[in-house]
């Protein structure tokens, strides 16, 4: 019988732990089936601490695992020492938009030759479901029962926008993986994000706006149509730079 | 070979060229601020990579990540700055990934002083970081010292896959003395000395996917990991504890101290021996693992009637003197507060005072 369709060899067999609908798995597909079609030789991998803190173990590569949002520090290091791997982050919002706003902004300041992938669903999932700094106005978590309270906590962090200020970003794009469609695009994001980085260019960043409808409250369909309804909207989609495309 | 007369901070930058680290990590920190300068000169020279990071967290992550492919790695810093490195050294150790990192002390706590201090002997020895995690902890006591310990600081730490410390005050930093400096190593990287070594390679006969970590989720794991780390550190306990001694024969008090002040405490002992008056010193050149049984030997020696622990701090390797002698000896203190080096008359007179009580 033909072979239609297999899984991707940059993941390993190990099963995913994610919850029911969360995106992190689209993610993670999309991200080794890109590294696989690029055909690159060397790959290292940084996971975060978070929802995917075990991604070292279903990337098929070599793997560090770093502390909570010091993966592009980690990535930085590597990278310095192995000039010619492919080398990415993998981070949730907790993680780069938060605790290491100061290792990604000056990742991006040094345009490190890297490609960052970056989870936005809008909460703390790991944890069980407090407040980020991209939960919504409004939203409610366990840290902010009444809602996201704009007076007191601000609004929420928007990554792409403030990273595509930084010279030495070279390429940032925001995604969702809520449909056919854009899970299409987002692949192609991706694509273009490693692409660039063995071109030797960098910093290169792929937002991807994801759903937790574990913390969130709400089936897996219901999140799609929350992430549609008032993500989307805050965090607009669309290429933010491309230096590349020039 | 010629001795050169060298600043503390160059000589040490330029020895861990010479012993094969091609990566520096590191911020500006004052007392130790002349390495960073120094690598970011000398580095591109000899085709090796200074880069100066936002924070001393970044600079300690990336000397995880850099360290992680089997690569000599150093960082250096001073003692606020090494409080910011803790988060980070506990991943590293608990990773098992080899590295050196430098701590000039300062005077603290809190922002402190910028000139010397001891007073991170504790953050040193005791753990500093999150977890039951050891340091090799080295505390040279001269410039030369500092250059000779550099090779061995990277040895060690690959022998034994746990970073290295290397506990200096700022007086061995900012200070110029005539040293004689290694030859220039050739370091490669071994990756079948090295199998967790990252090398980036897919997966064949000769890489196993390399995963550098410290997250071990079951009980079972983390027990397991724990067993290891702590089997490795009764190892190191057995096998690298290193000491001076001077003076020791029929002498009435054995001082203890360490690095610069250990120095200043020799100067005593000299100015006492002139008047026929026998003080030895017992110096730790590890302060961890900490010299316990030599130590004991040493204090409780016939003729011996006490023991002086001087330090530039509160009293915080004295914890580990009182638990080398067992109450089977005397000790007493004589410290100062970091940024404030005691002179030779101060510990003289502190003797002399002894003395007179024994």
């Amino acid at each position: 019988m033909a072979v239609v369709f297999e899984k991707t060899k940059m993941l390993t067999d190990t099963p995913f732990h994610y919850c029911p609908g969360c995106n992190h798995g689209i993610a993670h597909r999309l991200v080794a089936e890109v590294i696989e079609e690029l055909g690159v030789e060397k790959v290292v991998g940084v996971a975060p601490v978070g929802c995917s803190v075990f991604a070292y173990r279903y990337f098929n590569c070599d793997m560090y695992e770093a502390a909570h949002g010091r993966a592009p520090a980690v990535a930085t290091g590597v990278k310095r020492v192995l000039p010619d791997a492919t080398v990415f982050a993998y981070q949730g919002d907790g993680d780069l938009a938060s605790i290491g706003t100061n290792e990604i902004v000056h990742a991006a300041h040094r345009g490190e030759k890297l490609t960052v992938i970056f989870i936005n669903n809008a909460i703390y999932g790991m944890t069980g479901g407090q407040m980020a700094p991209t939960t919504l106005i409004g939203q409610k978590t366990t840290t902010s029962p009444y809602g996201r309270d704009l007076a007191t906590c601000g609004a929420p962090i928007r990554i792409c926008e403030m990273l595509s200020q930084i010279p030495g970003t070279y390429y940032a794009e925001r995604v969702a993986m809520n449909n056919n469609a854009n899970i299409i695009k987002a692949k192609k994001a991706i694509m273009k994000a490693f692409k660039y980085q063995t071109e030797g260019h960098g910093l290169n960043i792929v937002e991807m706006l994801s759903t937790c409808p574990t913390n969130w409250g709400l089936s897996p369909i219901e999140s799609m149509k929350w992430l549609e309804e008032n993500m989307i909207p805050y965090y607009p989609l669309g290429v933010y730079k491309d230096e590349g495309a020039k | 070979m010629a001795l050169t007369l060298m600043k503390g901070s160059e000589a040490i930058a330029e020895s861990a060229i010479r012993a094969g680290c091609r990566y520096f990590f590191g911020y500006p920190i004052t007392p130790q601020t002349e390495i960073p300068e120094y690598m970011s000169a000398r580095m591109p020279e000899v085709g090796g990579t200074f880069l100066q990071a936002e924070s001393e967290i970044g600079a300690i992550n990336m000397v995880y990540g850099a360290a992680g492919t089997g690569a000599r790695v150093l960082t250096s810093s001073s003692s606020p700055g090494v409080s910011l490195k803790q988060e980070g050294i506990s991943y590293i150790a608990a990773s098992e990934i080899p590295c050196v990192i430098i701590n000039i002390m300062r005077g603290g706590p809190g922002l402190g002083s910028i000139q010397a201090g001891q007073a991170d002997y504790f953050q040193s020895t005791k753990g500093g970081g999150h977890g039951d995690y050891r340091l090799i902890v080295l505390a040279p006591a001269s410039v030369q010292e500092s250059v000779d310990l550099m090779s061995k600081a990277f040895e060690l730490a690959e022998e034994y896959r746990n970073p290295v410390l290397i506990a200096a005050d700022g007086m061995i930093c900012q200070m110029m003395e005539p040293v004689e400096l290694p030859e220039m190593q050739d370091f490669k990287i071994d990756y079948k000395e090295k199998p967790w070594a990252v090398s980036g390679e897919p997966e064949s006969e000769n890489h196993k996917r390399a995963i550098v970590n410290s997250l071990y989720i079951t009980v079972e794991e983390l027990d397991e990991l724990n067993e290891r780390l702590q089997a490795n550190y009764r190892k190191i306990e057995e096998n690298v504890v290193m000491y001076e001694t001077y003076n020791l024969e029929n002498a009435e008090i054995v001082l203890t101290a360490f690095g610069t002040v250990a120095r200043i405490c020799k100067a005593s002992i000299d100015e006492l021996k002139e008047e026929g008056i026998n003080i030895g010193l017992f110096r730790p050149i590890t302060i961890w693992p900490f010299p316990y049984e030599e130590l004991y030997k040493v204090a409780t020696a016939p003729g011996v009637k006490a023991v002086l622990d001087v330090e530039l701090n509160a009293g915080q390797m004295l914890e580990d003197v009182k638990l080398a002698v067992r109450g089977d000896q005397k000790v007493d203190f004589y410290g100062r507060y970091g940024s404030h080096m005691p002179s030779s008359e101060e510990i003289t007179e502190k003797i002399r005072q002894m003395r007179s009580e024994l």
